[in-house]
């Protein structure tokens, strides 16, 4: 693989850990009255210590569901439907309520889109650092006020705003108290959901160049997920592309970036106009996400996707009826397409 | 196309202006937002201008100002070059809104749910008396068309919640042409949609403004897709417009360091985080409220001279078409200031 020399260190050129995560085909179900909607069918992924891996797809594609069922926090009507969770080789799946409980924010945290309402509005930034802390470990409040002063400065705020309440921070403050709150226990894997989407641009940017400073600094990984795959190319070293409760596509962010395969993601990579260079007349991807409640059959990507036409018989009775698997099309890069399979190129 | 003058604008603004209290200052005085300040702007047939800022840089008051929502603080808003800010009779203001249409950046609030797509059509058409009422019908086949929701008839009988929210924006932009208006105000059209069908709607929006000579405001926080559809640019910090001029002149070679910073940030796959770091100064997060003399970019500004802090820069046309409000990068003296037409 080539590496385009564009800085000192580009994602997926540093080398990765051994796995810390394991999803085998994992499925979650939400049970309704009259009917059950799968929003992950059979997904697998791994991530290693060290790693940013990317999740992205649209909304109600199931990725923040993966991430619900990696950390534990599906409730009812969600339940897991099949499959396993390995975390450091451990069945996640299979421990109790205690044990989940002190196995979350020790060894996985978690930073959620809407940043500004995860904190409580009447207690002091420091105590709910203390709280956290407190929760998990034997520790003196003095000592814990210490380490959240410490957590603040690594986050690029002042100690002195442990005294603040949320109300006195910007939005990208207190999305960054989060980020020191969910590192307060030394982690081995930080869930992003959306982390960045309700902020502007700039401050965006900020959050993002902090998280990769930290992520080389204290060496935990990052499952990051989102719908803005412009902004997974720049900070994942792997990225993931789901549809539909399924993952189409997983590759190293260059190889993502220079070689797509599936055409969903395709679509996607068109689907953001872009800054510089020529402007082209740009298409999208026709149509809009199945419900998930009823699926289209085989490959689920099929009424959307421009190379599937009855045409060509063969290859249409299997798009329809088939489900595609990801198999391997390059070294770390697997694809589930019918097309891609029989070696032609979308 | 029929024969016309491009250089008419249905839409003038001259020193457009928005204040709103903010909560109480020291000793009970209360301070002011200055959410739009002494901001001037035409829009033009069959262009599209895009408004980009940060969130509370008064994008979206503009916005709501020209579809008279708010009332202004100062300033003039011209349609076919009479002043229309001050008009307050129904009659006026109805004649206004016929000929100028908003879409919302919400597709699910902005349908009524218990409607169907069909009432949503007609309800302008009856109002504003467009087409005869034997016609109507007709004429919402004709707009869903438009929009590209078809068969019309099937989609007509749906309710908001059968749609897609790309389905359901499209229906807020049929009913916006069904006054046949001459200006759409576009308040961040795309930003609740999903990736895959926001370009959907930008096209639709490229081929209206072609089709229907329509000007339109297009307001957006995203650079990107600013480019992909807009014909001219103004770029708002703080209230002002702190940057002007041709989409692709601006965004290719800004002249304002803030536009600048904006254009840096925007996530860029071919570069990487890394290659692209920014530097950001911290900088008053409140500089729209009670402003003091100074340029408001000072506090984060890199090229900052003294005079920056001491005099508000003006608007100035440093290159052609291209007009910035910095005493570095745009110093006036050197070229006439603007002078909007």
């Amino acid at each position: 693989m080539t590496v385009v020399a564009t800085g000192e260190s580009r994602p997926g050129t540093e080398p990765q850990g051994d796995v810390l995560v394991q999803v085998e085909q994992l499925a979650v179900e939400y049970v309704g009255r009259d009917r059950v909607v799968r929003a992950v069918d059979g997904v697998d992924l791994d991530i290693h210590r060290g790693e940013i891996v990317g999740l992205a797809g649209e909304s109600g594609c199931g990725k923040s569901t993966v991430a619900n069922a990696l950390m534990q926090i599906l409730r009812p009507p969600a339940q897991i439907a099949g499959g396993r969770i390995l975390f450091a080789g451990e069945d996640l799946t299979k421990r109790n309520t205690e044990q989940l409980r002190r196995f979350r924010w020790q060894h996985v945290s978690m930073v959620f889109q809407s940043a500004m309402n995860a904190l409580n509005p009447v207690m002091r930034v420091g105590d709910q650092f203390v709280d956290a802390m407190q929760a998990h470990e034997r520790i003196s409040k003095r000592e814990a006020l210490g380490r959240a002063g410490d957590l603040l400065e690594l986050v690029g705020i002042d100690r002195r705003r442990l005294r603040a309440y949320p109300h006195e921070l910007s939005g990208g403050m207190r999305q960054r108290v989060i980020i020191g709150i969910a590192l307060s226990l030394r982690p081995e894997l930080v869930i992003m959901d959306e982390p960045t989407t309700a902020l502007d641009v700039v401050v965006q940017r900020e959050i993002l160049q902090q998280v990769q400073d930290l992520q080389r600094e204290l060496g935990f990984a990052v499952l990051f997920i989102t719908h803005d795959l412009s902004l997974l190319l720049e900070v994942a070293h792997r990225i993931a592309i789901m549809y539909a409760g399924e993952i189409v596509e997983t590759a190293p962010s260059e190889t993502l970036h220079a070689r797509p395969q599936h055409p969903y993601t395709k679509g996607l990579m068109s689907s953001f106009p872009p800054l510089t260079g020529r402007l082209e007349r740009m298409t999208g991807i026709p149509g809009a996400p199945p419900d998930l409640s009823a699926p289209p059959s085989g490959c689920r990507f099929h009424p959307r996707c421009p190379h599937c036409r009855p045409e060509d018989e063969r290859l249409y009775l299997r798009q329809t009826t088939e489900r595609p698997l990801l198999k391997p099309v390059a070294p770390a890069h697997l694809v589930a397409c019918h097309l891609v399979e029989q070696g032609g190129t979308p | 196309m029929t024969e016309r003058s491009w250089d008419f604008a249905p839409i003038e603004v001259h020193g457009l202006t928005k204040h709103f209290p903010a909560g109480n200052g020291l000793l009970g005085r209360s301070s002011r937002v200055h959410a739009v300040d002494e901001v001037d702007f035409a829009l033009r047939p069959g262009r599209i201008t895009a408004l980009v800022g940060e969130s509370g840089s008064g994008k979206s008051t503009v916005a709501r100002l020209l579809a008279r929502l708010y009332d202004p603080t100062a300033g003039t808003i011209l349609f076919e070059g009479h002043d229309t800010s001050r008009d307050r009779r129904r009659r006026d203001v109805l004649r206004y809104r016929s000929q100028v249409q908003m879409i919302f950046q919400d597709p699910f609030g902005s349908l009524n749910p218990v409607k169907t797509i069909r009432h949503h059509l007609e309800r302008p058409l009856r109002i504003h008396g467009i087409v005869p009422r034997d016609r109507i019908e007709e004429r919402v086949y004709q707009l869903l068309t438009t929009v590209g929701l078809v068969p019309p008839e099937h989609v007509a009988a749906k309710y908001p919640y059968e749609l897609s929210g790309g389905q359901r924006q499209r229906v807020a932009i049929a009913r916006a042409l069904a006054v046949e208006p001459k200006v759409i105000l576009a308040d961040e059209p795309t930003s609740m949609l999903d990736v895959s069908i926001r370009i959907g709607i930008l096209n639709l929006v490229r081929e209206l403004k072609d089709e229907h000579d329509i000007a339109f405001l297009y307001v957006t926080h995203d650079l990107a897709s600013a480019r992909y559809v807009a014909d001219e640019i103004l770029v708002m910090y703080a209230g002002q417009i702190v940057e002007q001029g041709p989409v692709e002149d601006v965004l290719a070679d800004p002249l304002h360091p803030y536009t600048r910073l904006l254009l840096s940030a925007v996530p860029d796959p071919g570069t990487g985080v890394e290659a692209k770091r920014i530097e950001v100064r911290k900088g008053m997060a409140s500089a729209a409220v009670d402003p003091a003399e100074g340029c408001r970019f000072v506090g984060r500004c890199p090229l900052a001279v003294a005079v920056c802090s001491e005099v508000t820069p003006p608007l100035v046309e440093a290159r052609p078409a291209q007009a910035a409000r910095c005493h570095v990068t745009a110093p006036a003296g050197a070229v006439p200031p603007v002078v909007t037409t």
